[in-house]
């Protein structure tokens, strides 16, 4: 429904019933607002977006409201520009400005300052107020967040943030009037895996990013592109700052189909690795005195001389590693002996899912499907741990149950305080069967914690309680039976449901049921929507490429096949246990390694050569959506550093394979790749190198970047040229076209007068709505229109716990769990220390308690660990971190056999 | 017709005068203290170093010839981990000493400052930091500010209260 | 000594002290001008800072050569040549003493009007070959100028010649034996001078290269050598007009005790100083004034000074 506003006199055109704020500042006017955020709506606490209304044309002296408490009606008159209003908005900004600490020129926030902006914005300048400012201490709230409290203007904006979108509970309001303190109740890192985005809700310098605290630069200061998050297989779009040839920070890229407006902390804070002492710099060569630098040259004369030499050749790809990396590895190996680096199990996982989602009727979600459906069912997948942002947004899915019950009383979905008040303790019907507790546990409606056959079983009792055509599941408890019911009732009142499961719980059988409950509800005619997570940021590329897992290269090299082994950004030694990474490595006579970080494999390596991360480089990713997506490079990469599919590339070409001097650039080589059967989406993900925006590139570089001729000037005093890039229509300059570029090529977000991120308003069609210039991002897996719905045959049989048997499951972590986030410090410090987690009976009845130590062995795997008591892990299951620096690698989940190291045998 | 003879002999009585022209190698001329020359940094009347690296300075310089890195120390005070200004560079507009919130970057009237070489003209902090106040007295910006550093407890800044106890009930 | 050998001396001899004394010009201008403005001047490098000239050429032979990739190449080159050819085969017709004249002409007077005229293809086409705007306009300006100028400088001349009876330069010196010309023919010498001013587009009327307005006029796309051609153009020029005006109004040599030749030199510096003190103290006309004066002022005055000059010579004659 459209409405036509009159503002200041002049008509415009508006959604009916959206808040004036938003509407006024869809049209591009400049209303300064705090406690408002586009994915928290209003509660009219600031007073900040006061606008005149008047009755009607001949009303002259009109009625101050607060804009964004007020829905946009027909034929509505306000003024923004009058005198009255912009006093009353002067005198608010000044009333807050009374407190506020005379700290910018030290303020993190300094420079993308909301408040700085609305200040700017309201005119005021001078603080007449004669009283002495109220000051406060301030709290450490661990590695990612700094507290600053003097600087806060008690918007409210964290708490509700925090409390209401993020789930948190350790972060709240405390005392009253002027004295509000927003803080936790003890010092200590707060525990939500989200507090990163406290750092872009707050409007002041109040919570700032400790990280960045360590290397500081301002935003006009921070060279920037688009990327993509690398961090878990969700493919979430950030922006990554660099100044003085390191990464700085991480803020988020709005992309309405995917992240919105926030990020986890693994994606935030995980970039740190970039800078780390442990990066390679140069091409190194195993010699008797271990490794040293070699020339490129050297290092690409070599390995081409050992492709040359009718060397049987073996490549091993990375599910870490961009679709271009992997592409070029193929193509200098050959298919056929191209190998993606993952265990076998994990990639008929991962194909599994796939197939699900290919050949399957239903759709897979974007995270803002999930965000608006109303009811979902998580199997055996701890989203929270393995692909936080979804767990976000099933936090939003639960809301949505208040939205619809506040609209029966006619309450606008905006209105965020009385949403809250008539929706009450209401959420959307949210189900859970993990085999341990996730930190989603409290927006569930029911819980179901089990072993992964059983909850595979599951899901499958679900389909066949929706669906009577669905197979029959054999010896199914009352329990279970009850529980599928009540699942299925609740998911055939839904008009949305999603239908959430993963890689994680390591079972085929998880993802079939979760399968069968989507194709029940598909076939019920409910718009059903499958999201499954994957374990890593290119899974699904890397599967959509093809090739076998490790267990081929194995055989390959046990056959005596294989004479080089190139492995691509992958460390064997996560993949498989050390014996078997070993004994690959064992079985190769030359071994060249492409990676980022020197790592067990890379020690091995006779060459390492260095290649580019996320930030150095440009590449595509496809996220478990099925989303490819490009990212950019942020900076040049330092030294002997390139992208490895340029190291491949030059050994091809070296070797004699022609057609590889055809890839000049990034697009050269995805036109290649898009002609593979699937992939023809890839080139769509973002415009090429040729694009212009009114004839000049997109500069990475603000127009206030500063220091150009004396950042350089210790070294030599003469500047050398800007560098060029050739692979993409980004500047590493700050010359170029300042206006809105494509979404998907959007590096950061400024416009005169919004130095604050808030300025993203001006970059979308409408405010909290996509950004313009079309998507950032192109979906390569959509279902078949007339594909039939299917169950899966195989059921498996129920879980018994075995006497002196275990099942070892995994458990994911959000801090410690990937690879290369491990490497940030502050991710480090959270991560937990090596553990076994065992069930309070499993341990009474072992006569374990918390901390001793324990023995788990898994097949010819050993290893001694500390236990760990996890309340509601079910007997029979033993919990062992996945993926944690100090903890063996198994294949999990798999029989595993415990000893206790004090008592005896259990 | 009469205005034009009139100027000339004007002009020709100018040829008789003294002259303005400072012959300066010889003879130094007194600059007035806010000339625009050679940037220093400067140090609060405590001591200590009044740069708080807040890149304002570098940020304003329309020749970008100021470099510098923030840094923190132990207790919470700010200050640039290297600042270099590249004077071959530097227009002397003194629009950092402007910007500057501190009083920190100075512009003096030192202007004696050729090199044969290029590289020499870059100057690093060490040789920018002075050891005085420069042309502000008595300034210090922590005694303005919020934030808390050695020495300076929070709500012990100029006109501010002591820290509020959150658990106190009283209105 | 033959007369071949005798006039390639005296050919050297005019040569090298016309351009001693244009490129020696310089350093004097600037010091004066300095004078006039409360200044030293260039006063460091050698003795009075004499050398500056030296150095300023020394500077000017070093410079690179270049011809911007947008100028029309062989245009661009031959336009300054042809400034300082003209200019310095004026010079050929200037008698400094009795027998130190290259070349004694009947029509001496003629040769040099149609020499400065010639001059004028050297600005334009610079202009031209320069394709720039700027110096296009200048170019423009100064053939409109010159043209001109052109037309009462050759009349304000023809009351001397009337009155001498001859074109030779030689004759109409020995003419002023008991009369200097500048006494009966003083309106001619004011538009003659005006008109030199114009001609060798000296300041205030250097309207070709107005700085403030055309960068440099029709010079502006001009570096190294090629300036300096037209630089030592213009001083070779303003050298060649006061020693005509000396020559036409002021007798020439003549002069009592010293040798002719100084009371020539003495002559034309002072005149050429009097150029300096005019660039010191006039600013410069808009370019319609400067048009609209030539054609309403000095063109009647010169046509009423002719028109006397012969009514005077008939009645006398008579």
């Amino acid at each position: 429904m459209v409405a036509t506003l009159h503002i200041d006199g002049a008509a415009y055109s508006v959604k009916e019933g959206q808040n004036l704020l938003q509407a006024c500042l869809s049209l591009g006017f400049n209303l300064p607002y705090f406690c408002w955020h586009p994915a928290m709506h209003s509660v009219g606490a600031c007073r900040q977006c006061a606008v005149k209304q008047f009755k009607d044309e001949k009303d002259t002296r009109g009625k101050i409201i607060m804009s964004c408490m007020t829905p946009a009606t027909e034929g509505m008159r306000i003024s923004i520009e009058d005198p009255e209003a912009r006093a009353f908005r002067a005198g608010v900004i000044e009333a807050l400005m009374v407190n506020h600490p005379h700290d910018c020129p030290v303020c993190d926030e300094g420079g993308e300052c909301h408040l700085q902006d609305m200040t700017v914005m309201t005119g005021h300048v001078c603080r007449r107020a004669r009283v002495r400012k109220r000051t406060h201490r301030n709290q450490d709230m661990g590695p990612f967040v700094n507290h600053e409290m003097n600087r806060c203007i008690a918007c409210y904006r964290c708490v509700r943030y925090y409390r209401e979108l993020a789930g948190g509970r350790d972060l709240d309001v405390f005392g009253w009037h002027h004295h509000v303190y927003f803080g936790r109740q003890v010092d200590g890192p707060l525990e939500s895996e989200f507090s990163g985005n406290l750092v872009e809700v707050c409007p002041t310098g109040v919570f700032t990013d400790k990280t960045l605290k360590g290397h500081y630069a301002r935003k006009w200061d921070l060279q920037t592109a688009p990327s993509v998050c690398v961090h878990c297989s969700l493919g979430c779009n950030t922006i990554p700052g660099e100044r003085y040839g390191e990464l700085r920070r991480v803020r988020n890229r709005f992309n309405e189909e995917v992240n919105g407006y926030f990020l986890c902390d693994r994606g935030r804070y995980g970039y740190e690795y970039e800078n780390s002492d442990l990066r390679l710099r140069h091409p190194l060569r195993l010699g008797a005195e271990g490794p040293r630098p070699i020339p490129s040259a050297e290092a690409v004369s070599y390995v081409a001389g050992l492709l040359r030499n009718g060397g049987r050749v073996l490549g091993i790809g990375s599910p870490r590693a961009s679709l271009e990396g992997n592409f070029a590895l193929r193509a200098l190996v050959g298919a056929g002996r191209f190998f993606i680096g993952w265990p076998e199990r994990e990639r008929a996982l991962v194909t599994t899912a796939l197939r699900l989602l290919r050949e399957g009727a239903i759709r897979t979600p974007c995270l803002r499907e999930v965000r608006e459906a109303d009811a979902a069912l998580a199997l055996g997948e701890d989203v929270s741990n393995t692909a936080p942002m979804l767990a976000f947004a099933l936090r939003q899915c639960a809301m949505q149950r208040k939205i619809k019950v506040a609209a029966a009383f006619g309450i606008a979905p905006w209105d965020s305080d009385a949403v809250r008040l008539v929706g009450q303790d209401e959420k959307s019907p949210i189900f859970i069967a993990t085999p341990c507790g996730t930190r989603l546990d409290d927006i569930a409606t029911r819980l179901w914690r089990a072993a992964p056959e059983e909850i595979a079983r599951l899901g499958f009792a679900v389909a066949k309680a929706l669906d009577p055509d669905a197979p029959e599941v054999p010896d199914l408890s009352d329990e279970a039976k009850s529980s599928a019911r009540d699942i299925a009732a609740a998911l055939r009142e839904a008009e949305r449901p999603v239908v959430v499961s993963g890689t994680g719980a390591g079972s085929p059988a998880v993802l079939e049921a979760a399968g069968a409950v989507a194709a029940a509800l598909r076939r019920l005619g409910r718009n059903v929507q499958l999201s499954l997570v994957l374990p890593e940021c290119n899974s699904a590329g890397a599967a959509l490429l093809g090739g076998g897992s490790l267990a081929g290269a194995l055989s390959e090299v046990r056959k005596g096949q294989v004479d080089t082994l190139i492995i691509l950004e992958n460390d064997l030694y996560r993949r498989l246990n050390a014996e078997a990474a070993d004994a690959l490595l064992a079985g190769v006579k030359h071994l060249m390694v492409l990676d980022h970080l020197a790592n067990a494999t890379t020690a091995r390596a006779e060459v390492a050569l260095p290649c580019a991360t996320f930030a150095e480089s440009e590449g595509t990713l496809v996220s478990q959506e099925g989303r490819a997506q490009r990212f950019f490079a942020v900076h040049p990469a330092r030294g002997e550093v390139r992208e490895s599919w340029r190291w491949l590339r030059e050994i091809g070409m070296a070797a004699g394979q022609s057609e590889m001097a055809a890839w000049q650039t990034t697009d050269d080589l995805i036109q290649t790749l898009s002609q593979e059967p699937g992939l023809s989406g890839v080139k769509e993900a973002a415009p090429g190198r040729e694009f212009r925006a009114a004839g000049q590139k997109i500069p990475r570089q603000p127009h206030r970047y500063s220091g150009r001729t004396a950042m350089g000037a210790d070294v030599s005093v003469h500047e050398p040229p800007p560098p060029e890039d050739r692979d993409s229509p980004l500047a590493f300059s700050m010359e170029g076209y300042q206006g809105q570029p494509p979404a998907a090529l959007v590096p950061r977000y400024w416009a005169p007068g919004w130095n604050s991120d808030h300025a993203l308003n001006k970059f979308q069609g409408e405010v909290g709505g996509a950004v313009r210039g079309g998507p950032a991002g192109v979906r390569l897996i959509e279902p078949a229109a007339d594909a039939p719905a299917r169950y899966a045959a195989e059921i498996p049989p129920p879980f018994q716990p075995a006497e002196g048997q275990w099942l070892v499951v995994a458990l994911h972590h959000v801090f410690g769990s990937e690879e290369l986030s491990a490497h940030t410090p502050g991710v480090a410090q959270l991560a937990p220390r090596p553990y076994l987690g065992l069930s309070p009976e499993d341990a009474q009845r072992c006569g374990v308690g918390e901390g001793d130590p324990v023995e788990l062995a898994v097949g010819s795997s050993v290893q001694q660990l500390p236990a760990r008591i996890i309340p509601g892990l079910p007997r029979g299951l033993l919990g062992l971190p996945a993926g944690l620096a100090g903890v063996k690698v198994v294949e999990l989940p798999a029989g595993g056999r415990v000893r206790s190291v004090t008592g005896g045998p259990p | 017709m009469f205005s034009l003879f009139k100027g000339l002999w004007i002009v020709l009585r100018h040829a008789f005068v003294k002259r303005v022209t400072v012959e300066y190698p010889e003879k130094k001329p007194v600059l007035p203290p806010r000339c625009r020359g050679r940037i220093i940094l400067s140090r609060d009347p405590d001591g200590g170093e009044r740069c708080v690296a807040c890149h304002l300075c570098s940020a304003v310089c329309p020749v970008a010839c100021i470099a510098l890195q923030a840094a923190e120390d132990a207790h919470g005070r700010r200050y640039p981990k290297f600042f270099r200004i590249n004077f071959s560079r530097c227009i002397f507009c003194g629009l950092c000493e402007e910007a500057c919130p501190t009083y920190a970057i100075q512009l003096t009237p030192g202007v004696e400052m050729g090199e044969y070489k290029r590289q020499h003209l870059v100057y690093e902090k060490e040789d920018l930091l002075i050891s005085g106040v420069g042309k502000y007295p008595g300034y210090n910006f922590y005694r303005v500010a919020g934030l808390q550093i050695e020495g300076k407890d929070k709500g012990a800044a100029e006109n501010e209260q002591p820290p509020v106890d959150v658990r106190d009930l009283m209105p | 000594m033959s007369d071949t050998a005798r006039s390639l001396v005296t050919i050297f001899a005019v040569l090298l002290g016309a351009l001693t004394l244009a490129g020696g010009f310089i350093w004097v201008e600037r010091r004066l001008l300095a004078l006039f403005q409360e200044r030293w001047g260039p006063n460091r490098l050698g003795p009075l800072g004499l050398f500056q000239g030296v150095a300023d050429m020394i500077k000017i032979f070093m410079k690179e050569d270049w011809v911007p990739p947008f100028a029309d190449k062989p245009v661009f080159v031959l336009a300054p040549m042809l400034i300082m050819v003209t200019t310095l085969a004026s010079l050929a017709i200037i008698a400094f003493a009795p027998g130190l004249v290259v070349a004694d002409l009947n029509i001496g007077v003629l040769f040099f009007l149609a020499m400065s005229s010639l001059g004028v293809y050297s600005v334009a086409l610079a202009g031209w070959a320069s394709n720039s705007k700027y110096a296009l306009l200048g170019g423009m300006r100064a053939v409109a100028q010159m043209l001109s100028y052109e037309v009462f400088m050759g009349l304000s001349l023809m009351g001397v010649v009337m009155m001498a009876g001859s074109f030779r330069l030689t004759d109409i010196v020995a003419a002023q034996k008991s009369l200097w010309f500048c006494i009966p023919q003083l309106p001619g010498l004011a538009v003659f001078f005006i008109a030199g001013v114009a001609e060798t587009h000296r300041s205030p009327l250097d309207l070709p290269e107005a700085e403030n307005e055309l960068v440099a006029g029709y010079h502006t796309e001009y570096s190294g050598m090629k300036f300096a051609l037209f630089l030592l153009g213009e001083y070779v020029g303003m050298t060649v007009v006061s020693a005509m005006i000396v020559t036409l109004f002021f007798g020439g040599w003549a002069g009592p005790l010293l040798p002719p030749v100084v009371w020539f030199l003495v002559k034309t510096l002072f005149l050429m100083c009097l150029f300096i003190w005019l660039r010191a103290s006039f600013p410069r006309p808009r370019y319609d004034q400067l048009m609209l004066f030539g054609w309403k002022v000095l063109l009647p005055v010169s046509l009423l000074n002719l028109a006397v000059t012969g009514a005077v010579l008939l009645v006398r004659g008579a």
